[in-house]
């Protein structure tokens, strides 16, 4: 980008081409932004991305179906269930197999708790980006509290890897619904705290309303998708849109906004997790009344149970070569949509009849959502264009992949 | 694959009925439309899936690459479209020469295509005729080859 002559008030003047980024702590990771200014405002923006890249696309493709499900952990570090739903749906698809109900309201129960831990972490930095250091301590202490069940159920607080193809790796541990439901009883009158210290702060106000605004058709256009659409007034959502996992089974609102500013993502978004906890309580409410395996019954793709495994030949010789070649699902190719805490996360995976997948692509909705920075940004002031980074809700390794 | 159920699509048979030449093949597999579309004809059909009141594809998903190597036609570019207003969705698919993998951008349908077309030539190679501003986008800008192709090591270069 070079400097261009502009009219200012008092005569012609040139802009200044400022470099932000990659390192600059409120990008989110190593996002570099080159904005061109006259004065203050901006007049270009123009994100520069792939700082990140690590080519979990390419590495997929040397992977058997069941090792690439590590892969999709890491590519959304705030969401690492999402991705392995969506991952895990979609080698369900190809192999025209259903995970058992049980399973599935676990996997929702699971998803929501994503959802609402990866929406804490956006209040909680976004916050601070804007200069409210306190809401940022608040949120990760609630987030920690999250993290602790993923931990208690899988073994690990991000790198789950807890949905696997064709149901969950392991029966939940007991007490699991005990521990889901003392946080989220207390979750509501957490975020009413946050509300109090947001919501109504003048600061607050002033740094996201009518900033980075972005009108529905706009972000059609651009493809947005997730609280960045629904902040500008389109009902788009993928868990009602396309339900999958039993989604249709659960009650719940779309949430929008008319403004398509900053403040209305902010206010999606916390409408978003209260939404959630909803969900999360109907899921505690209906898992308890079921019963039935967490697996579906497949043999020779879905390994056996370690009982099965431990007592019959035929269990022994599937749980063998499950481990050691592999599933092999039949020639063809499927695109699985869910809905991220980012937006609709795709996943198009084509067989070719082998083991391993031909082709993994991840349709990433921040890498999209990025995209449409520059119209959010280009008018207003430098501050601004934090607020607007921030409300896209980014993560950069999804971006990059 | 052709089946008597994509027949019954109705966004098939619109499509035929508006131009027979548009539509080369229709795949049915898992539920999921795949329109098979000759090169020569593919802005024209994005212009009408996308406008078209009763079809109203609006939304660009995602554009995606599968490298077929060593087997010609070698590459298949898909189009994951999106009706927002229909809850309906529908995949493009062309197939493109090894030798000449060029296309014609749909940014001016669809302005989200920018990245994903970018991403598409950065790790593919595939040349999109008419875009604002074709350049790496991932990859360094003086990166040799096209890392998502079958004859790329998965090691990287050597």
């Amino acid at each position: 980008m070079t400097p261009t002559t502009v009219e200012t008030p008092t005569g012609a003047a040139q802009t200044m081409v400022l470099n932000m980024g990659p390192q600059h702590p409120s990008t989110h990771g190593v996002l570099r932004v080159i904005l061109e200014l006259n004065g203050e405002i901006v007049v270009k923006a123009e994100p520069i991305i792939g700082y990140l890249h690590t080519g979990i696309e390419k590495s997929c493709e040397a992977k058997t179906y069941s090792q690439v499900i590590t892969l999709t952990d890491r590519i959304d570090y705030l969401a690492p269930l999402s991705n392995n739903l969506g991952y895990c749906l979609a080698v369900e698809k190809l192999l025209g197999l259903e995970a058992p109900k049980r399973a599935q309201y676990i996997r929702v129960l699971l998803t929501e708790l994503t959802r609402i831990a990866s929406h804490l972490v956006w209040v909680g930095t976004h916050a601070i980006d804007l200069g409210a250091m306190s809401v940022f301590l608040y949120t990760f202490r609630e987030r920690e509290e999250i993290m602790k069940i993923f931990e208690y159920v899988s073994g690990q607080r991000m790198m789950t890897s807890y949905f696997r193809v064709g149901g969950l790796a392991l029966e939940p541990p007991p007490g699991f619904l005990d521990k889901v439901r003392r946080v989220i009883d207390a979750l509501p009158g957490h975020i009413d705290e946050y509300e109090d210290l947001l919501t109504n702060n003048r600061i607050w106000l002033g740094r996201t309303k009518g900033v980075g605004i972005i009108s529905a058709d706009d972000a059609i256009a651009m493809g947005c998708s997730g609280p960045m659409l629904r902040g500008s007034g389109v009902a788009y959502d993928v868990r009602k849109a396309f339900p999958y996992s039993s989604y249709e089974d659960f009650r719940f609102e779309v949430q929008t906004q008319t403004a398509g500013d900053c403040f209305a993502r902010y206010q999606v978004r916390v409408a978003e997790i209260r939404e959630s906890i909803k969900i999360v309580r109907q899921a505690m409410e209906k898992i308890p009344k079921m019963d039935g395996p967490i697996r579906t019954e497949a043999p020779g793709i879905i390994p056996p149970s370690r009982e099965e495994m431990k007592t019959s030949i035929e269990g022994l010789i599937y749980h063998f070569k499950i481990y050691t070649e592999g599933f092999a699902p039949p020639p063809g190719e499927v695109y699985q949509v869910i809905e991220s805490p980012r937006g609709e996360l795709g996943f198009f995976v084509a067989s070719d009849g082998s083991a391993k997948p031909y082709r993994v692509k991840v349709r990433a909705p921040s890498f999209v959502n990025l995209q449409s920075l520059p119209k959010l940004a280009v008018g207003r002031l430098i501050a601004d264009v934090v607020a607007c980074i921030g409300t896209t809700d980014i993560v950069l390794g999804e971006v990059d992949r | 694959m052709e089946s008597q159920e994509a027949d019954k699509n109705p966004v098939v048979q619109r499509l035929r009925q508006w131009d027979a030449e548009a539509v080369s093949e229709v795949i049915e597999f898992r539920g999921e439309t795949t329109v098979v579309v000759p090169r020569a004809h593919l802005n024209r059909v994005s212009a009408y899936l996308a406008s078209e009141p009763f079809l109203y594809f609006a939304f660009l998903s995602d554009i995606t690459t599968v490298d077929r190597f060593p087997l010609e036609p070698r590459f298949e570019v898909n189009y994951h479209l999106l009706s927002i207003a229909r809850s309906d969705r529908l995949r493009l698919k062309v197939r493109l020469p090894g030798n000449d993998p060029t296309l014609p951008s749909v940014t001016s349908v669809w302005p989200t295509a920018n990245w994903h077309e970018r991403e598409n030539y950065d790790l593919f190679g595939i040349r999109f005729e008419g875009h604002p501003d074709l350049r790496r986008i991932l990859m360094p800008d003086d990166w040799e080859g096209y890392p998502l192709r079958k004859d790329y090591p998965v090691e990287g270069p050597r």
